[in-house]
C-alpha cells in the first residue's frame, strides 16, 4: 500500500484529460508546450508529404514509413495538445487510451487480415460469372 | 453533544475536510482515502471515454476504406481524384486550428476574455476554411460524375471523410455556443469545464484528420 506513488503524495489528484491543473504550470510554460507541439506536427506532416511524394524511397517501404509518421505525429498531439503524460495523476486517462487503441488495433488488423485472405480464397467475380452462366 | 458538535461530527469524512480526522484535504471514503473526483474531473474523463469511442466508430470506416481501396469497379482511383495542394491546405487549416484552439484554452487559464474569444474565432475561421476546401472538393467529384454511387471505394471515401466532417461542422456549432456563453456568462466553472471538453473534441477530429490524410490521401494515392 504504502509504496504506490500515489501514498507517497496524498494530495495527487486525478487530471482531467486535456487540462494543465497543475498549478506549478504558468501560461507562458503552456504556451511554450502548444508551441512545440505545433513545431513538431508540422515537421512530421511535412516529412509525411514528402514522403508520400518524392520517388527516391523504396516505394515498398513508403507505406509503413507513412504509418509510422502519423502514429509519431498522432503521439505529438496527444502529449502537447492534449497533455496525457505517464504520472500517476494520469492513470485512468492512460487506461482508457490503452483500451481504445486495443479496439482501434483489432478491427482495423482483424478486417484486413480477414479480407485479405477471403480475396485470395475466392474465385474472381469474373470466373464466378462463368461459372453460373454454365459456361 | 451540542447541536453544533452534531452537525460537526464526520467520522467518514462525507464533509471532504475538517471534519474529525480531518486536514483541510478533500479526502473521504469513496475513491480510495480522498472521496470522489472533482466535478470536472468526472466530466473531463466521461467526455474522454465517448471521444476513444468515436474513435473506435471511426477506425470501422477506416477499415472499411482500406479493405474497400481498390474496389474502383472501372472508375477513377484515388490518384486521378485527389489534389494534393487542397490536402495540404486541409491539413494546415486543421492544424492550425487547434493550435489556435490551445491557445483559446491558455487565454481562459489567464482569465482574458478578449484572448479566449480570439482564440476561439481564428480556430472557428479555420475550420471554416478546411470545411469549405472538403466542400469544394465533394461537389468537384460529384459533378464529375465520381460521387459515393460510383464504386465502393468511393463509398468508404464518401463515408469516411464525410463523417469526418460532419464531426467539423458539430464542433463549429458547438465552438458558436461556446463563444456566447463565454460572452454571457463569463468564466464559471460549469463553462471551464465545457471549454475543456471542447478543446479535446477539436484536437482529437485533428488527430483523425492525421489518419485520414495518412490513409485515404496518402496511402491512397500511392502506386
Amino acid at each position: 500500500m504504502s509504496d504506490h506513488p500515489r501514498d507517497a503524495n496524498p494530495n495527487v489528484e486525478d487530471v482531467a484529460p486535456g487540462a494543465i491543473d497543475a498549478e506549478e504550470y504558468t501560461i507562458r510554460e503552456g504556451i511554450l508546450g502548444y508551441v512545440i507541439g505545433l513545431v513538431l506536427a508540422t515537421l512530421l506532416t511535412v516529412v509525411s508529404f514528402y514522403v508520400a511524394k518524392s520517388h527516391q524511397f523504396w516505394q515498398p517501404s513508403v507505406p509503413i514509413a507513412l504509418v509510422v509518421l502519423a502514429i509519431a505525429q498522432m503521439g505529438v498531439h496527444l502529449v502537447f495538445f492534449i497533455h496525457i503524460t505517464t504520472a500517476p495523476d494520469n492513470t485512468n486517462n492512460i487506461l482508457a487510451l490503452a483500451f481504445g487503441v486495443l479496439i482501434v488495433t483489432l478491427v482495423v488488423v482483424g478486417s484486413l487480415w480477414i479480407m485479405y485472405n477471403l480475396n485470395h480464397n475466392l474465385m474472381p467475380m469474373d470466373q464466378m460469372m462463368h461459372m453460373q452462366r454454365g459456361l | 453533544m451540542s447541536t453544533f458538535e452534531a452537525l460537526q461530527y464526520d467520522p467518514y469524512k462525507l464533509g471532504r475536510g475538517y471534519g474529525e480526522g480531518g486536514d483541510g484535504r478533500d479526502y473521504a471514503t469513496g475513491h480510495g482515502e480522498r472521496g470522489p473526483a472533482s466535478a470536472r474531473v468526472i466530466v473531463g474523463y466521461g467526455f474522454w471515454i465517448f471521444l476513444l469511442s468515436d474513435i473506435v466508430l471511426f477506425s470501422c470506416f477506416f477499415a472499411t476504406f482500406a479493405v474497400l481501396r481498390t474496389a474502383t469497379a472501372g472508375g477513377p482511383s484515388g490518384a486521378e481524384l485527389f489534389e494534393p495542394w487542397r490536402v495540404a491546405a486541409q491539413t494546415a487549416f486543421l492544424l492550425l486550428s487547434s493550435f489556435a484552439c490551445g491557445m483559446a484554452a491558455m487565454a481562459t487559464r489567464a482569465r482574458s476574455h478578449l484572448w479566449t474569444q480570439a482564440g476561439l474565432f481564428v480556430t472557428g475561421l479555420l475550420g471554416l476554411g478546411f470545411l469549405l476546401l472538403e466542400a469544394q472538393e465533394f461537389a468537384t467529384m460529384i459533378v464529375g460524375g465520381n460521387g459515393p454511387d460510383r464504386s465502393a471505394f468511393l463509398s468508404s471515401f464518401f463515408a469516411l471523410v464525410g463523417l469526418h466532417g460532419l464531426h467539423v461542422t458539430v464542433g463549429l456549432l458547438w465552438l458558436g455556443t461556446m463563444m456566447a456563453q463565454v460572452y454571457f456568462k463569463g468564466f464559471q466553472t460549469k463553462i471551464l469545464g465545457r471549454m475543456l471538453c471542447f478543446n479535446l473534441f477539436w484536437h482529437t477530429l485533428d488527430i483523425i484528420w492525421v489518419a485520414i490524410f495518412t490513409v485515404v490521401y496518402l496511402i491512397g494515392v500511392a502506386p
